[in-house]
């Protein structure tokens, strides 16, 4: 239910993330009485940064309660985005087991809120468009997100070295309707590995919908960088407010 | 790409980073996004201190041409140094 005057509060707020570790989290929540769907967004590999924080003020003056995890925080409490990323960087990466205790506790905190109607999903982009899929294999969630997140489908080359493991073989775990946004210039994912997804799910009898825009790479909701690509990112934020609206609304 | 791809080399030497000169312990290097450089992919270099923690670095984000040449440049300079100075390197 949208806030009328889309009136909202901001703020950072704590709360018990993997593990029953405190973490950090930027939380968005309309002012009026609800009852408001909830969205944990995922953010990208970047990090916790100034534009992942505008997603959660958008989605709250849409109409959703939304809840960011740091999920750096612990490689890196009280150090900028940039930096934060690059230490989890250094120390390999988001482990997979992490996130999920993350997410988890972020839809704990959200559903915990009076104004929440109990009903949840998940955004994320980049690297979080993979860790969404990740939640919604894992989590019982009403709708979920990924935005070009690369390693769904495809394992990353041997020669990487990577630790991030497809996550194909966990479709039929898949516990509520997805919707991914792609673009068609993207090398990770590439769009013969989105099509690979959406024929899984198809097999599956799992509710999806994915689009993928032409002339648009990765990253192209990204407002502040070179792949923002004006007509994909406001199709895009279209899309997803109205697959969630019809999921948590 | 948008991978954890990240090459890690152990390095002596000082950074200037936030807080002026600290000592730098670790350099990773990886092809991916940047922060700040007006380009879709960089090559990022971070010279850290992870004892000192995650704000004690200095980043530099290039364009792969750029990125190329400097690094040309930093061998160039290295094997045009006289030996007697760089005698650790020449041993390796």
């Amino acid at each position: 239910m949208r806030a009328m005057d889309e009136a909202m509060r901001a703020e950072t707020v704590k709360f018990a993330g993997h593990g029953g570790d405190e973490i950090e989290g930027y939380l968005g929540q309309p002012l009026g009485g609800g009852p408001y769907g909830a969205v944990v967004v995922i953010h990208h590999m970047p990090g916790y940064d100034r534009e992942s924080k505008e997603h959660v003020r958008r989605l709250a003056a849409a109409g959703f309660l939304a809840l960011c995890p740091n999920l750096h925080v612990r490689e890196a409490p009280g150090a900028s985005p940039d930096d934060a990323a690059a230490a989890a960087r250094a120390a390999g990466g988001v482990p997979d087991d992490r996130l999920v205790g993350d997410v988890a506790g972020a839809i704990a905190h959200l559903t915990a809120l009076p104004s929440a109607s109990g009903k949840v999903g998940t955004i994320g982009y980049c690297s979080g468009g993979r860790q969404s899929f990740l939640a919604a294999c894992s989590l019982p969630l009403d709708a979920a997100v990924d935005c070009y997140g690369a390693f769904v489908v495809e394992a990353p080359p041997p020669e990487r070295g990577l630790r991030m493991t497809p996550l194909l073989e966990r479709a039929g775990d898949l516990s509520c309707p997805l919707l991914g946004l792609f673009g068609a210039d993207d090398q990770f994912p590439a769009p013969a590995e989105t099509a690979r997804l959406g024929a899984e799910l198809t097999r599956l009898g799992k509710a999806h919908e994915l689009h993928t825009y032409e002339g648009a790479g990765h990253a192209f909701f990204s407002v502040d960088r070179p792949a923002y690509r004006v007509e994909a990112a406001v199709d895009g934020w279209r899309r997803v407010l109205a697959f969630f609206g019809e999921h948590l609304g | 790409m948008c991978t954890y791809e990240t090459s890690h080399v152990a390095v002596e030497g000082a950074g200037k980073g936030a807080d002026g000169w600290f000592p730098v312990t670790e350099a990773t290097v990886y092809f991916d996004h940047p922060v700040a450089a007006m380009a879709e992919h960089t090559l990022n270099l971070d010279f850290l201190n992870r004892a000192r923690g995650a704000s004690a670095r200095v980043a530099v984000e290039l364009d792969a041409t750029s990125a190329y040449a400097l690094a040309q440049a930093i061998l160039e300079r290295l094997e045009a140094a006289p030996p007697a100075l760089t005698g650790e390197l020449h041993r390796r």
